[in-house]
């Protein structure tokens, strides 16, 4: 319950956050909500803690350019309910609501919950279908990286060692676009057993991204053979096979929402 | 609505029967209950403790050196330590069929030679903090050597598996058996025209209280006396079973306090190690150590409940009546005996056998074992769950066989309805006598509320039009207010079952009560004062309810098995009556009548067939203020009473569970469910409906979410919230719940208990409903294992 | 290492020193004594040791004391003002929404919050409110009814009444 001992610097600017990581066995902490648990049972132990929380730039929602920016330390609870996403990304107010219960959203962040990587967070999948790039800065300053090029493995991400997540930037879909997330829940955690968000665009070319059933999130455009290739999860609520067949028809649900 | 007022005076009930609402609530709504953990007393250390991350191992040493000189620390005990402690006891002693006495290896404070399970504890750390604890518990280096474990009771039980404890043969702790002769039952089973046979696993469960384990033990050497705070469902058990049994301290020098303890369901009557070892440490460092279990420590120490591997027969006869049961149960205890883990399996499990049917030839065989796991104990029900299961679920086994309705076969078979006192009770071939009941009335009324004809037609429908709905029908009895000392003492509890009652009048006529039962949650404090306050004609206001201290409360034996009402609300009465028999005498002196001429009725003392009276706290005054008074009368108005029950009580109700279960996926969804209960007389409906919801959440929580799940190495892989699933607000509908009263024939309230009847009841309901859903769709199932998940429902249907 | 905090709970200003490991809810339990805030488990799962942080209902086990720097904080401590209940206090107490108690404190704080952004919730609503809080006493229906009570309660016409009147 209580993490080992670690020194905490709250930043004020983004380079100040970077320059703090640069020593030892530093870590993010935004809205915790990954990080701390972990803390708490001592399966994580960082020497220091930089909180990015006060960052100022590193929150809100705004259009820029034909894309949404969402700043990494905006929360889920935010996303969820900021009208600029009901009204052009609604497929992210959808699956943001999803994620946790209301006390989690109300502080856990989209930037923590990608860099965090987990296999079952929802916000990978969200990322993934809709041709996000996470936006991150480090030493040598800012860059881009495709959310397709982003999940390299379990917990495991494209950034590099002290990089910081700054911007989740969507390209507004075309009006007429459709999207959804259907998730089936592991009943304990709620964390996606399947995850599978679904972008389907006018002109009828679709994207498909699935969560929790492998190591990583994934765009699975082809899903047929997409889902034949993937090694599956496999634990006491779901094995290998049930998750398979759950993957088809989560896919089929959501195939069925965006006709 | 009928209530027995129980002291003859024709008074109306003014509160008995009454919704109530609970005076306890207001505490606890602003944030000021008071438990355990929130209490800090002076100089206060914290205690953390290291324990075994292997299932089995061989603890080769111990290096505290570190640890020891660590910032904070205190001070570092280790097995060694406490190697001439006793360990905890074990409260009821179950024989082999020989007649030898259970096995009963020690359970140490803490392990020395090895450890029997992930999370035994091998050290414990004290210190100025929480995080000082902490962090010298993570700096003490254990070197182990990991030996086999096996966590399967069945196969634990086997020749040449790993013993948990060297001096028990195949992990054996006792064989048991009861009812008619087993000759007897298989033949009438071979006389049988149908036998319905199953085998399946009645999980392991994790209690779950939302309080966890926390204990504040303090010494003073001055006056050579303890304290110990625990959220403990007994206190007084507590201090019995750690003075006399593990720690050789005497009572009179210990004061044990449960004071806010933030639910039980089972798990906290039992007595921990962890209780008597900071007892044991309090007095060596000379300053008050505190610990509180971190939920991940629950998982792994809270004593588990259910685990019981079984193999039930059910014979019928051409007209569908029941002619035999023969059941085989091993039953996990874990690594080490828990206070009643013994007679969990075996007294309150195998006596259940009977249900509510007239089944003439019954015979449980119950192998008891240890294993590499947490202990199991009482949860919830505790047994009668467990047989409540074995038979439900056969029922409805055997009607989907013969082609029957389920309802129908229950109707043919029950016991028919008996009141107890103009007919007998109901002797059953499994020891208990059943005291009064009306078996098909329950589900009669069951099958009104759910529409049962409609549901049928609703069922083939949704079959039609490709969607599986289900019904699950349960019928259930359980034996509580444990319970007739004379009786559980010659099955072999160690200690009586009684409960202790006190009635201080004070000299303004006010009430304290004090009781021995304990309440964390169920509401003592409002119904108890309820009997009270028409009892003795008083406002509510007027009566204030003690629990839960040793130091205040004269004895008691505490909250389990649903006893508070029936046996410790007795207590109460019997010292109300005291009260009143002296108030007469008093009044009659004043009013110059004989006491034989006195009534006493709406808090009046009347000299009968006159308007002479005097009020109930005139009376008080009086005999603190003897001025006027009988010379052979004592001053003061306090009577105590320790009220032995006659028999057990026996609720009993009909649970029906409607599901609809996902052909896609698995998924099982509630739809409805109903209760109809009979507790006897209710006190107070609103309580008794709660008590119904929250036993009723637990055993859906049962049927479909939870369970323990170990892997072979002995690990416990869902140790936490995250994977250990706890039903939550949408996993369940509203309830639909009703009573059917029955009066215990046998104590003066007519109560017969309501704590645990929701958790006996409902979880075979579930299970019934799933497996009639697939039944509906054409899937032959058999059984499928609790909890169902959504992956074994949809296995079950890939068949 | 150790931080100067400042942050007002329950309308009090207070100024510590605190450990950067330290969690909020032992912040408010052993420095503040402020006991009604239980923790019920170590994984931000059963929602007894819910509270607002500027507003918003927030798991105190999963936050740091220094992340609470110059926040607002309301704990069940404040939720009843000048000895008067909160309509959810009184809820749950005329709709048997409590056993132990245990988990009542995290179970209002949710709802509270709760009812800010949904002043005329359905049962379903509700539930899925209550994601993040575990009770094993009630079976949930009575905190649902609770919830439902003082939602009643609260946009009934007479608290309207009272503001005209006070308006006028």
């Amino acid at each position: 319950m209580i993490p080992v001992a670690f020194d905490y610097q709250k930043a004020k600017t983004v380079d100040e956050a970077i320059a703090a990581l640069s020593n030892g066995n530093s870590k993010i902490l935004a809205g915790g909500h990954s990080l701390l648990p972990a803390m708490k049972l001592r399966m994580s132990q960082p020497s220091k803690l930089v909180d990015i929380s006060s960052i100022s730039a590193l929150k809100g929602i705004k259009e820029e350019d034909g894309e949404i920016v969402i700043g990494a330390a905006t929360t889920h609870a935010d996303i969820a309910s900021e009208k600029l996403i009901k009204n052009k990304l609604s497929i992210f107010a959808e699956g943001a609501s999803m994620i946790g219960d209301v006390q989690v959203r109300n502080h856990g962040t989209i930037g923590g919950s990608l860099a965090h990587a987990d296999p079952a967070g929802d916000w990978p999948a969200l990322v993934l279908a809709v041709d996000a790039t996470i936006e991150a800065q480090g030493k040598n300053g800012k860059r881009r990286i495709k959310a397709t090029e982003f999940f390299t493995g379990l917990f495991s991400t494209a950034l590099q060692e002290n990089e910081i997540i700054i911007a989740i930037r969507v390209p507004i879909p075309p009006e007429g676009t459709k999207a959804t997330y259907q998730k089936f829940s592991q009943p304990a955690s709620r964390f996606a057993i399947v995850g599978c968000a679904v972008v389907r665009f006018p002109d009828g070319k679709t994207n498909i991204a699935f969560t929790g059933i492998s190591d990583n999130a994934f765009r699975a455009d082809n899903a047929e053979a997409a889902l034949s290739a993937v090694i599956f999860l496999s634990d006491h609520y779901a094995s290998a096979e049930y998750r398979k067949h759950l993957a088809k028809v989560y896919l089929k649900k959501a195939l069925q929402a965006v006709v | 609505m009928s209530t027995n007022n129980g002291n003859g005076a024709d008074a109306p009930n003014r509160f008995i029967g009454k919704s109530v609402k609970r005076v306890e609530d207001k505490r606890f709504t602003t944030g000021h209950g008071r438990y355990t953990d929130d209490i800090v007393l002076p100089h206060q250390t914290y205690a953390a403790f290291v324990r075994s991350q292997y299932a089995h191992a061989k603890i080769v040493s111990v290096n505290i050196t570190t640890a020891k000189a660590m910032p904070g620390v205190v001070a570092i005990y280790t097995g060694a330590h406490v190697a001439e402690v006793n360990g905890v006891p074990c409260g009821w002693q179950v024989n082999f069929k020989n007649g030898t006495p259970m096995k009963e290896p020690k359970h140490p404070l803490l392990v020395t030679d090895k450890a029997r399970h992930v999370g035994d504890a091998i050290a414990i750390v004290i210190a100025r903090s929480k995080e000082e604890a902490e962090d010298a518990a993570q700096a003490v280096e254990v070197k182990y050597e990991e030996l086999p474990c096996e966590i399967d009771a069945f196969k634990a039980a086997q020749p040449g598996a790993p013993l948990v404890h060297d001096d028990v043969p195949n992990n054996i702790c006792y064989d048991w058996a009861l009812g008619n002769p087993i000759d007897e039952v298989n033949a009438a089973m071979n006389s049988a025209s149908h036998v319905t046979t199953l085998e399946f696993v009645n999980q392991r469960l994790i209690p779950n209280a939302i309080e966890p384990r926390c204990y504040n033990a303090s010494y003073d050497r001055i006056h050579d006396h303890y304290t110990l705070y625990t959220s403990s469902q007994n206190p007084h058990v507590i201090r019995l079973l750690m003075c006399a049994f593990v720690l050789g301290i005497p009572e009179h020098k210990v004061r044990v306090v449960s004071p806010d303890v933030g639910g039980g369901f089972g798990s906290k009557i039992f007595h921990y190690t962890e209780e008597a070892l900071l007892t044991w440490c309090s007095k060596h460092i000379g300053r008050p150590v505190k610990w509180t279990a971190e939920r991940s420590e629950s998982f792994l120490t809270d004593a588990h409940g259910r685990d019981h591997i079984t193999k039930a027969e059910m014979g019928f006869d051409n007209d569908g009546k029941i002619v035999a049961l023969r059941v085989k149960t091993y039953a996990n205890l874990g690594a080490y005996l828990s206070t009643f883990g013994s007679c969990v399996p075996s007294y309150l499990h195998g006596t259940l056998m009977q249900g509510l049917y007239t089944t003439p030839k019954i015979n449980i065989d119950v192998t008891a074992v240890f294993t590499h796991t947490t202990a199991v104990d009482a949860y919830r029900g505790a047994g009668r769950p467990e047989a409540t299961y074995v038979l439900e679920r056969l029922m409805d086994l055997a009607a989907h066989e013969m082609k029957v309705d389920p309802v129908e076969l229950r109707f043919k078979n029950f016991i028919p309805p008996f009141d107890g006192v103009t007919q007998p009770g109901y002797q059953t071939q499994v020891a208990l006598q059943y005291d009064s009941g009306n078996y098909h009335g329950v589900l009669e009324k069951g099958l009104q509320m759910l529409g049962y004809d409609d549901f049928r037609k609703a069922q083939k429908e949704a079959a039609h039009n490709g969607k599986l709905l289900g019904v699950g029908f349960s019928t259930y009895i359980e034996a509580c207010g444990i319970a007739p000392s004379s009786v559980v003492g010659s099955l072999g509890a160690r200690a009586g079952l009684f409960e202790f009652g006190q009635v201080r009048v004070q000299p303004t006529g006010k009430v304290t009560v004090f009781t021995g039962s304990h309440s964390h949650g169920q509401g003592h404090e409002t119904t108890f004062a309820q009997v009270v306050a028409d009892k003795l004609g008083i406002s509510m206001d007027d009566v204030h309810i003690v629990h839960g201290d040793t130091g205040k409360i004269g004895f008691g034996m505490g909250t389990y098995g649903s006893r508070s009402l029936a046996v410790g609300g007795t207590a109460i009465v019997k010292s109300i009556e005291k009260i009143i028999e002296k108030g007469k005498k008093i009044a009659a002196h004043l009013l110059e009548a004989s006491a034989d001429d006195i009534d006493f009725a709406n808090g009046n003392f009347t000299v009968k067939g006159t308007d002479k009276s005097i009020p109930f706290a005139n009376i008080a005054l009086t005999a603190y203020v003897p001025h006027k008074y009988p010379d052979d009368l004592e001053p003061g108005l306090d009577f105590s009473s320790f009220y032995d029950p006659a028999n057990f009580t026996y609720p009993f109700g009909c649970h029906i569970a409607v599901v609809e279960v996902d052909k896609e996926t698995g998924k099982v969804t509630l739809k409805r469910f109903i209760a109809v209960d009979d507790v006897g007389n209710i006190i107070n409906p609103m309580i008794v409906e709660g008590q119904i919801h929250g036993g009723v959440a637990q055993g859906i929580g049962q049927a479909l979410f939870e369970g323990a799940e170990y892997d072979n190495n002995g690990q416990l892989t869902n140790a936490s919230y995250m994977d250990y699933c706890m039903p939550r607000a949408d996993d369940f509908p509203m309830y639909e719940t009703a009573t059917q009263i029955t009066p215990c024939p046998h104590n003066p309230l007519g109560v017969k208990g309501a704590g645990e009847a929701g958790a006996i009841g409902s979880t075979p309901a579930v299970v019934n409903a799933v497996l009639d859903a697939l039944w509906s769709g054409g899937h032959e199932v058999k059984d499928i294992r609790m909890p169902l998940t959504s992956e074994r429902v949809w296995r079950a249907m890939q068949n | 290492m150790s931080i100067k905090i400042t942050l007002t709970v329950n309308g009090v200003k207070h100024t510590n020193k605190v450990e950067p490991r330290m969690l909020l809810v032992h912040y408010l339990r052993d420095v503040l004594k402020l006991t009604g805030t239980h923790v019920g488990c170590d994984t931000s799962g059963c929602g007894a040791c819910t509270i607002h942080v500027n507003g918003k209902a927030t798991k105190s086990c999963t936050m740091l004391a220094v992340q609470a720097d110059k926040a607002k904080i309301i704990t069940i401590e404040g939720m009843a003002t000048h000895h008067e209940l909160h309509p959810l206090q009184e809820a749950f107490n005329q709709c048997h929404g409590l056993q132990c108690g245990f988990c009542t404190p995290g179970m209002i704080m949710t709802a509270a919050d709760f009812l800010t952004r949904n002043k005329k919730p359905n049962e379903k609503e509700i539930r899925e409110a209550l994601e993040g809080n575990l009770c094993r006493c009630t079976g949930y229906e009575n905190i649902v009814k609770s919830i439902q009570y003082a939602a009643d309660k609260m946009s009934a016409p007479k608290a309207r009444k009272t503001k005209k009147e006070a308006t006028v």
